[in-house]
């Protein structure tokens, strides 16, 4: 069996083969924050172009035509789509900017948490918004 | 030594080649680097940008929720965008999305594994920085068409 490890591995690394293969060390995640971050970054692209010429050509409009706008079927749905996303991004990037800036470690963790509630509150509150003005 | 209830302290300790210790900087190290430089500039500018965006969700959310509320909560808020803060606001938040939108498609590629050396660096730098130019002027340009018509 170690035969076939290459004798570099087996002189630097102290981690065991299935440790290796599961990707994740003592904290038991792995790249996931940090994988899903660039997956919502992606799917922002589109998006976020979208969304900021469709309100930027909708200047000045008033209500009816903005709500009914919005009230579209494909409209309300890339509108859920955007504020999901942006918000799951949003606190995935507070997360990292809070790790790097806040000690010690027990407040970084409660502002972590604070801006994790305040965003799962203020996507909620925005899709509650589209879903009324689709319904 | 002082008690510290956080671990990671022990990391932040250092030692200079003349034995004295030295407390290591916080990351992303404004203190050492040169902030005028392109490489520091794009990345502290991408942290801002998306702070400033997190700030100006605050925004967003008060809008969509005036427009589900009804004419009468729209229009105050319409009033404040149309007012000389609002478009102020507006402006910067133009900026950021567009700085932090170009650039992170700039990141992205650097996580392919592309344009690591020093001279891409730089142009993908300056292309960040006029395309935000041109797209926040093109965004305006739209603007002001639909607000005039």
């Amino acid at each position: 069996m170690s035969e076939h490890i290459p004798a570099v591995n087996r002189q630097t690394s102290m981690q065991t083969g299935l440790g290796r293969v599961r990707g994740s060390g003592s904290a038991r995640n792995g790249t996931h924050h940090w994988w899903m971050q660039r997956v919502t970054s992606v799917a922002l692209l589109p998006l976020t172009i979208w969304f900021v010429f469709s309100i930027a050509a909708h200047a000045g409009d008033p209500w009816e035509v903005m709500a009914e706008w919005i009230g579209r079927p494909f409209n309300a749905v890339l509108m859920i789509l955007l504020i999901g996303i942006t918000f799951h991004h949003t606190e995935a990037g507070l997360q990292v900017v809070i790790e790097d800036y806040i000690r010690p470690e027990r407040r970084a963790m409660v502002a972590g948490l604070v801006i994790k509630a305040i965003c799962l509150v203020a996507a909620l509150l925005s899709a509650l918004a589209v879903i009324r003005l689709a319904v | 030594m002082a008690h510290n209830p956080d671990a990671r302290e022990a990391l932040m300790i250092g030692t200079r080649t003349d034995g004295t210790t030295v407390r290591r900087p916080l990351s992303p190290h404004l203190q050492v680097y040169d902030m005028l430089q392109m490489s520091s500039a794009t990345s502290i500018s991408h942290r801002i940008t998306g702070s400033a965006w997190s700030v100006g969700l605050v925004f967003f959310v008060w809008w969509i929720l005036a427009l589900a509320a009804g004419p009468e909560s729209y229009a105050r808020a319409q009033w404040f965008f149309g007012s000389f803060i609002g478009v102020i606001v507006l402006f910067g938040l133009s900026v950021a999305v567009w700085y932090h939108t170009l650039n992170g498609v700039r990141h992205l590629v650097w996580d392919a594994g592309y344009g690591y050396d020093i001279p891409t660096t730089y142009r993908t730098g300056w292309m960040v920085i006029i395309g935000t130019g041109v797209m926040t002027v093109l965004t305006w340009i739209v603007g002001i068409i639909a607000w005039a018509s």
